[in-house]
């Protein structure tokens, strides 16, 4: 046995092969970043309108609203889980918002119009993050599976969001609320645009640098491990789905804003965009492991598909096509690579 | 000398099943006991009791001469009991240190970044990387994924994760079954290195040469009761398989 004695000082020490094995998510990363310069250098050879002011503003705009479901998606994809019900959600959100503000509004006169706006604002996110308890409570709690959950919650949103109007979009809000949309900070940088940013890099550190964000991986990899280690799971999970919906409140927020109205079918095509710009971004639908600054990219890759394809004059109702292919392919080479590295 | 952990006439049936039908045993600071029998002979229900898992159907446990009854594996782990499963419950993408340290987070000191619940990155690595040190543990980089670390690393890490957060007692359910010849060595290295300070180590084993080595006793279950304890001279490869098989009588200590 002493032959087999391992000399005390080793441990520290990077194997070869360890550093090739951490660089490997780097690489990853990389990857992806070099299809986005690519999608957009192709775009950009294609359509002259490509690299433009007003481009910018359409593409940005859009990703906004898919990169705040993308970011709460993450956190549920990391940690095992599946969020459905995140595009309905903000459908249901938005129109909720709008319609508190219609319901203030027609009321006895209240003064302050900026009021009755911060008040239809905190009910859209108030609608989101409820949604988003709910879907954790039966996920962590009721113990049914996020994809029945949020497939069920689905339904209820986008019922819920029709319920309000008959079907109907609500636009007979504040003025104020538009203009707040639409405006470009230096002619470059729209609000909701700032806004978006902020938040993702918060919750990018969120993810990466704190307890939250390793219970997050850690319940995806494996919620055994964590349940043994003496975590409460249960409140992480809640936690997790309720980010997820409070995003797609503050989502459907900026989408009211930019269109001056609450509309219930306004989240429609997000779900599919939100759930492939994670899986593009490197997020394992296993659980365990994903990064924000890889779901950012996954987003970029989505708005410019979606924006490109009009440009160089593909009928739009191809953007949907594109987006589902590419998740596909995106699954497919992650069960790959999982095969791969997976040695159990 | 009082016992670190003992436990007195313990019984436990499922139904009309009786697991374990009066079983005394103790295992001292310092001390490494192996449990072993065939199957069915009680070892995982004994397991199950003393990790907390389950509740005994009678008698009693004692830890350092205090009666306790756990709730729940947390209770367990709170009052100072380990268990390693064969599982090693770790998270396979998650590296080294997040694997060390889950459940047990350094935060930084800062009252804000408490508050956020931002982690020490460089302090956790540092700790894991000393602790590891500590136990003679060959973990290349503990930035590594647990998953793509060695079997007997993965199990090294597990083993050093239980002794650095447990004070009292580590229970260890076949810790060597699914290695190779050389990282058995270094398991059996750990778990006596783990006892040399001071902790109570259970090991149980279906690996008749590993219990040899490593163990200072042995318990032998048959049929949920204990036929022997051995140590000493006694303690032989012949003796274990005879009682383990029934072939020699079994007798109470």
């Amino acid at each position: 046995m002493a032959g087999t004695k391992a000399d005390p000082r080793v441990p520290a020490i990077l194997g070869r092969r360890a550093l090739w094995l951490r660089s490997w998510s780097v690489v990853r990363d990389l990857w992806i970043g070099g299809v986005l310069l690519a999608l957009i250098a192709g775009f950009s050879l294609d359509s002259p309108y490509f690299l433009t002011r007003a481009n910018w503003l359409n593409t940005s705009s859009t990703a906004t609203e898919v990169l705040l479901l993308a970011v709460g998606e993450t956190f549920v994809i990391c940690a095992g889980g599946i969020d459905l019900s995140v595009g309905a959600v903000l459908g249901f959100a938005g129109t909720a918002g709008a319609w508190v503000m219609t319901q203030v509004l027609s009321g006895p006169p209240t003064g302050a119009a900026a009021g009755v706006v911060a008040l239809g604002f905190a009910a859209a996110i108030l609608a989101g993050g409820t949604f988003g308890l709910v879907n954790g409570f039966l996920v962590a709690w009721a113990g049914i599976p996020p994809f029945v959950v949020t497939l069920g919650t689905l339904g209820v949103a986008t019922g819920f969001g029709f319920l309000l109007n008959n079907g109907q979009e609500i636009s007979a809000i504040p003025g104020s609320v538009a203009t707040f949309g639409n405006t470009n900070l230096g002619g470059w940088v729209p609000v909701p645009v700032l806004i978006t940013a902020v938040i993702t890099i918060w919750c990018g550190l969120l993810l990466a640098k704190t307890r939250f964000g390793a219970y997050t991986l850690s319940i995806g990899d494996s919620r055994e491990a964590v349940v043994r280690a003496g975590v409460n799971d249960r409140r992480y999970l809640l936690e997790i789905y309720t980010l997820s919906g409070v995003l797609a409140g503050v989502a459907a927020v900026l989408v009211m804003a930019r269109l001056g109205a609450g509309s219930p079918s306004s989240g429609a095509t997000d779900n599919l965009n939100a759930i492939a710009a994670v899986v593009i971004g490197g997020a394992s639908l296993f659980g365990g492991r994903g990064t924000i600054i890889g779901s950012v990219i996954g987003t970029g890759i989505i708005a410019v598909l979606l924006t490109g394809l009009v440009l160089i004059n593909v009928p739009p109702f191809w953007q949907e096509v594109a987006v589902g292919v590419v998740l596909i392919v995106a699954v497919y080479i992650d069960q790959l690579r999982n095969r791969k590295t997976s040695r159990k | 000398m009082t016992a670190r952990l003992a436990v007195r006439d313990l019984t436990k049936h499922y139904g009309g099943v009786q697991a374990l039908r009066g079983v005394t045993l103790h295992v001292d600071a310092g001390e490494v006991l192996g449990v072993v029998g065939d199957n069915g002979a009680g070892k995982s229900t004994m397991l199950k009791i003393l990790s907390g898992a389950i509740f005994p159907s009678s008698g009693r446990v004692l830890l350092d001469d205090q009666p306790v009854r756990f709730a729940n594996p947390a209770a367990a782990h709170e009052a100072g009991i380990a268990t390693v499963y064969q599982d090693l419950a770790l998270a396979g993408q998650r590296d080294v240190v997040a694997n060390f340290f889950l459940g047990r987070e350094t935060l930084s000191g800062h009252w804000l970044a408490r508050r956020i619940g931002w982690l020490d990155g460089k302090a956790m690595a540092a700790h894991t990387v000393s602790e590891l040190a500590r136990l003679h543990t060959r973990i290349p980089d503990v930035h590594l994924a647990s998953r793509d670390l060695s079997g007997g690393q993965r199990q090294a890490l597990a083993i050093a994760r239980a002794a650095a957060w447990t004070g009292k007692v580590l229970l260890l359910d076949e810790p060597t079954s699914a290695l190779g010849v050389e990282q058995q060595e270094q398991v059996l290295e750990l778990i006596r290195r783990v006892s040399a300070e001071g902790i109570a180590v259970i090991l149980i084993s279906h690996q008749m040469p590993d219990v040899l080595k490593v163990c200072d006793r042995v318990v032998v279950l048959r049929l949920g009761l204990v036929a022997a304890t051995l140590s000493g001279t006694e303690l032989t490869s012949a003796n274990l398989v005879g009682y383990i098989t029934g072939a020699m009588p079994g007798r109470e200590p």
